[in-house]
């Protein structure tokens, strides 16, 4: 059974950011002294918002109850209204699903915001970065499109502007990684959790516009999480009554999305036996 | 260019348009170097000027590109990796050709290299460029490419960022190797190029020559500081090879994406440049051979030579091939055994099993064959390696960027389940691609206008006994069994033959 990680609770396991850190203490980096520091500096950052109690005020998570998702993908469209994005921009994706016994299910997935997250280590030019409540956000005028985080992201949860972006009117944020609207072309884009909305007291596009309550945004500070249908739950309950599990956990990223699946659903592929 | 004959006597070179009857003299080193510096062939304006015209037509390209965004090439979401990833593995992997022929020859001690590399090293120093520009197309945000040179945003943990790094280190390697050898020989030609000579070209050959070999008179400290230069470069510039493709290799190794985290991938790509930069020395030889009348110095058996090394290569590549593709299939965890299939028998089954013909079977085929076993055979079979390899690339490249991560467990084992992205090749990258193929005949055809395209200082030093591993080692000028004074004059062709025709025993590297 899947257990979960709450932010206090520092993963036992040999992480990436432990590999790395292993890595430059064993002399293992080929660029010499440099590299090795610039190896540790990358870790040490984000690392003190996994292992160590969080200064910040929240620690955002997303809780997604399958047992109520009826694929109407109403989210898709919120967000890519709200954000103007391109048709193929899903930055919320709803796929449609078949589990073991062969029925029949919709997951939506939204960027996973991952406590290890594999995208940020892998950008040439720090244009990927973590922020202390827990959210990976995308420096767009830092960007030189690799595209190496679409490759390292295990959920497919980012997104190129192959082109222009859609133009957008003046926007109630200004134009920064936490509101990234207008997208810029040649540029990598994905899901924010509308970060700029949150202070605000706003819940995320997705989630607001879900008919069903079967997005919640939480907050695991304060151990709770909000629909939008106004349902608030208490985080750590909702999550072990209902046997929770986090998508393709066996990766070690530690996704802060919390799946709660209606008929014993493993989303961990990796384990998945057919 | 038919000998089909590889290991048999000398004194039969009755397909070579007549040229050589006895061993080239030494005069005719000098000579045959300079030609494309002193002469002026009649193809040679037109031939640069049509390669040119298809360097601009993708250059054009790419400006189209730049304007439209990269969803020109034919990208996109699922597809966010393809040829340009495939061209910059492929282009920087040919040049590892002046590697292989210089320094691992070089190293080996195996003398018939000497009238290749000139022409090896200055085929890899020009591919090597072309292939780090494929880094701008490649790029969504080429105007933020100085991001890359601009260290406070370097993240040290990136491989992208390692990428830069080794290649930049081999580029700067290759230029040292490439200038090395070049000191005596610009030497030599200052003094063959005629003083009324005038015009721009006249003036910047004398410029250069003067440049390098100003301080150059051959003395013997001066050849024993060079040889061990030239001797320490060229062990440097292997692990540097390794370092670059490995590394190329780490930035879609480092990743959980299924085809792409492969432990095997660094061999396999180190593997890989090996095989493609061999095949196209062998193509670059034949051409320079033909254009520039070398066939006193390159013999059809040097390229059979290179063809062994060629195969060699070829088959440690396909067991790789293998190797990967078996377990990965075998291991049957879902993302692994889906791009197997896809690969073999699913959508792309056309691009794979054409490399596995073109550049994994027939190149072993003609190689094993006697009767194909010829300059010509090597040639063809070069060709088929560099055009099939690039071909592979893709199929390594593309699989893995377009599979689905996100899909449903029960459907995941079929061949087409989940939404496979495709990637819909456009003219743009085409083009571009065209034109970085023909910018490396089009910068060969100018360094030659420039430098001379035999190493004459090694030829000669080779021909005259004064061979770089003895004086290295401080040990006497003696070779062999024979006496200093009875050595044959070994250049070109002829040095290929004596070693050939007898082999090890009484070799000049028998006796050692």
């Amino acid at each position: 059974m899947t257990r979960l990680h709450g932010p206090e609770e520092s993963p036992v396991v040999l992480g990436r950011r432990g590999f790395l850190r292993g890595a430059a203490l064993g002399g293992l980096g080929l660029a010499g002294a440099g590299a090795l520091a610039g190896l540790v500096e990358a870790g040490t950052p984000a690392s003190a918002t996994t292992s160590a109690p969080a200064k910040a005020a929240h620690q955002w998570a997303m809780v997604i109850d399958l047992r109520y998702c009826n694929g109407c993908k109403l989210c898709t469209t919120a967000c890519q209204t709200a954000h103007y994005l391109h048709a193929d921009q899903t930055w919320i994706d709803v796929f449609s699903m078949r589990d073991a016994a062969g029925d029949s299910y919709f997951m939506p997935r939204p960027c996973m915001m991952c406590e290890d997250p594999p995208c940020v280590p892998v950008c040439p030019v720090k244009a990927n970065f973590r922020t202390d409540e827990g959210l990976t956000l995308v420096r767009q005028d830092r960007c030189i499109g690799t595209r190496i985080c679409m490759n390292a992201c295990p959920y497919q949860a980012r997104y190129f502007n192959w082109g222009p972006p859609r133009p957008a009117p003046r926007q109630p944020f200004p134009q920064e990684p936490a509101w990234p609207v207008p997208q810029v072309e040649g540029t990598v884009g994905k899901c924010v959790d509308c970060a700029a909305m949150l202070p605000a007291g706003k819940l995320p596009e997705c989630v607001s516009h879900c008919p069903m309550g079967v997005l919640y945004l939480g907050d695991l500070e304060s151990d709770v999480a909000v629909n939008g249908l106004g349902n608030t739950i208490e985080l750590s309950t909702f999550l072990e009554d209902n046997n929770a599990v986090k998508f393709k956990e066996s990766y070690g990223t530690h996704p802060r999305v919390f799946y709660i699946p209606g008929d014993g659903q493993d989303l961990d592929l990796d384990a998945e036996s057919t | 260019m038919s000998e089909p004959r590889g290991t048999t006597g000398a004194g039969e070179h009755t397909g070579i348009e007549g040229r050589v009857d006895g061993p080239p003299a030494l005069e005719e080193v000098r000579v045959a170097a300079m030609r494309p510096v002193l002469e002026s062939p009649r193809w040679w304006w037109p031939a640069v000027a049509v390669l040119g015209a298809i360097v601009v037509a993708g250059i054009v390209a790419w400006v189209v590109q730049v304007g439209d965004g990269l969803g020109a090439a034919g990208y996109n979401n699922t597809a966010f990796w393809a040829v340009y990833e495939a061209d910059l593995v492929a282009f920087i992997g040919v040049s590892y050709g002046g590697a292989v022929v210089s320094a691992i020859l070089r190293i080996t001690k195996a003398t018939w290299r000497a009238p290749l590399t000139r022409i090896a090293e200055a085929t890899a120093l020009v591919t090597l460029p072309v292939g780090m520009l494929f880094i701008v197309p490649h790029l969504g945000s080429p105007w933020r490419i100085w991001e890359l040179v601009w260290p406070p945003y370097w993240n040290l943990s990136s491989p992208i960022l390692w990428d830069f790094f080794a290649v930049s280190t081999y580029l700067l390697a290759t230029i040292v190797f490439f200038y090395l050898p070049l000191i005596p020989d610009a030497a030599i030609a200052r003094g063959l190029l005629e003083p009324g000579r005038r015009g721009l070209r006249a003036r910047v050959c004398r410029r250069l020559y003067q440049t390098l070999g100003d301080r150059w008179d051959g003395n013997p400290s001066q050849r024993r500081m060079l040889h061990a230069a030239i001797g320490l470069v060229a062990i440097m510039i292997i692990p540097m090879a390794v370092s670059v493709h490995s590394v190329l290799s780490f930035a879609f190794a480092s990743s959980s994406r299924p085809g792409y985290a492969e432990t095997i991938f660094p061999v396999y790509f180190v593997v890989a440049a090996l095989y493609t930069g061999v095949a196209l020395v062998v193509l670059s030889l034949a051409a320079c051979r033909r254009l520039y009348h070398l066939e006193a110095f390159i013999h059809p058996r040097h390229l059979v030579r290179l063809g062994f090394l060629l195969v060699a290569f070829g088959a440690a590549y396909l067991y790789l091939t293998f190797t990967e593709y078996l377990i990965d299939g075998y291991s049957g965890t879902t993302g692994n055994a889906a791009w197997v299939r896809q690969v073999l028998i699913g959508r792309y089954w056309i691009p794979f099993w054409f490399y596995f013909v073109a550049a994994g079977v027939v190149p072993l085929v003609i190689m094993a064959v006697r009767r194909l076993r010829t300059g010509r055979g090597v040639v063809v079979a070069s060709g088929l390696v560099v055009f099939a390899m690039w071909v592979k690339r893709l199929v390594i490249v593309i699989p893995p960027a377009t599979e689905p991560l996100v899909r449903s467990p029960l459907a995941a084992t079929g061949v087409l389940a989940g939404n496979w992205g495709t990637y819909h090749f456009t003219w743009v990258p085409i083009a571009i691609t065209i034109a970085a193929t023909a910018a490396i005949p089009l910068a060969l055809l100018i360094v030659f206008r420039f430098v001379p395209i035999l190493p004459i200082a090694e030829m000669e030093e080779l021909a005259a006994g004064l061979e770089e591993p003895a004086e290295t080692a401080g040990a006497p000028v003696l070779r062999g069994d024979q006496g200093p004074g009875s050595a044959p004059v070994v250049i070109g062709a002829s040095s290929f033959r004596t070693s050939v025709s007898l082999p090890d025993t009484t070799g000049k590297e028998g006796a050692r």
